[in-house]
């Protein structure tokens, strides 16, 4: 009986190291550039959020190189309406522009169910949230981006934490970039503060320089709007 | 157009010389309240705006004497009217609770980009307000932050 009780106790121990070394690992890297040369194109989630998330979004995207930064895929809440038809005439444009369509990988567009609504008590949003994160883990099992792009809508805190799993265990190792938004200028949002303390983001931008002095880890990048 | 649309905003249009008051989704009363005294609108005309254009969202108060009401929805954003070159007053609704995009107002209004106001005190600001006084808003830019993702994935910037 004992023995198998030592035995069981050592498992975990030894499976718990496994894992906070792997995490560490996983961490230590993220920080430092890919040590790969450039890969030809990276798949790109786009993750969008009402209002101003979207609109700041879509001006980053508009300054990305599109044949690096392909498929893209767009993502936003089921009750968002605006985001992804915004977002939509952005990709419409750009193919008017290219004469080649047969080149470029056609973008996605999809809606994924929401953490917490606006004003929505904190408790049921721990139900919400459970429920998002399963979807979340489908459609990151489908997509495996390469990159995530996030600026603190709810809806990429479940994404990134998985990408961040997927990266512990071996699935796909994405690159995460988080953009605070303009309009945070002396604190983070808590999409930014779990992300920023947790060290899930591979790179974190902000906008003004009160949080790059007060978050030593970001980037100052200037106001995108 | 942000749900949670706490900053609210008075444009100013030189040219028509009407005044547009808007509150976004939200509902703003005190805002539309304060704008709807019979000072400011004193002070507005002695300025030369002629006209008062009140968006209301989902308020219940109704401003007297209205002859044109425009319910406009998706309000323009802060730097939607600043990228027009407009004069802008940002009313803070301090109904709200965490208001966080007062803080963007507040650094804008420091920048001298904006004046920024409460609804108690808007009268105030707009009898003392110097337009002339507000810098442009300079563009914003995403190329920092994309140079920077290039770098780090290693791709070369043509």
């Amino acid at each position: 009986m004992t023995m198998v009780f030592t035995f069981a106790i050592t498992l975990t121990v030894a499976a718990f190291t496994v894992i906070v070394t792997r995490i560490i690992y996983v961490v230590y890297k993220s920080s430092k550039p890919l040590s790969k040369l450039g890969p030809q194109s990276v798949s790109t989630l786009i993750v969008l959020g009402s209002g101003g998330h979207t609109a700041e979004m879509l001006n980053l995207v508009a300054v990305l190189q599109k044949d690096k930064f392909t498929p893209r895929i767009y993502i936003a809440a089921s009750t968002d309406n605006m985001s992804l038809q915004k977002a939509s005439a952005l990709e419409a444009s750009l193919v008017d522009e290219r004469d080649d369509e047969t080149m470029s990988k056609k973008a996605l567009f999809m809606q994924i169910y929401r953490s917490r609504e606006v004003g929505q008590s904190y408790l049921t949003s721990i139900g919400t949230t459970l429920i998002a994160i399963i979807h979340a883990l489908w459609l990151m099992i489908k997509i495996r981006p390469q990159v995530i792009l996030c600026n603190g809508p709810g809806t990429c805190v479940p994404l990134c934490l998985i990408a961040f799993f997927f990266k512990v265990v071996g699935i796909r190792w994405s690159s995460i970039f988080y953009v605070e938004s303009i309009a945070r200028v002396r604190r983070l949002s808590l999409s930014g503060l779990l992300l920023y303390k947790l060290r899930i983001a591979d790179q974190f931008f902000v906008q003004w320089p009160q949080l790059q002095r007060k978050y030593r880890r970001t980037h100052f990048v200037g106001c995108l709007m | 157009m942000r749900e949670n649309d706490d900053g609210q905003s008075k444009k100013k249009k030189k040219k028509k010389n009407v005044v547009f008051v808007t509150v976004g989704t939200t509902c703003f009363d005190s805002l539309v309240r304060a704008v709807d005294a019979p000072e400011i609108k004193q002070d507005l005309l002695n300025r030369g705006y002629t006209a008062l254009l009140i968006q209301m969202g989902r308020g219940s108060y109704i401003p007297t004497k209205v002859t044109f009401l425009s319910c406009i929805s998706g309000s323009g954003s802060i730097f939607e009217t600043l990228r027009l070159g407009k004069p802008l007053i940002v009313v803070v609704n301090e109904g709200l609770m965490d208001n966080h995009q007062s803080e963007l107002a507040e650094e804008l209004a420091e920048r001298k980009h904006l004046l920024c106001a409460r609804p108690q005190t808007l009268h105030q600001t707009i009898s003392t307000m110097n337009l002339e006084s507000l810098i442009p808003y300079p563009p914003g830019d995403a190329t920092p932050v994309a140079k920077l993702i290039n770098k780090y994935l290693g791709f070369l910037v043509d």
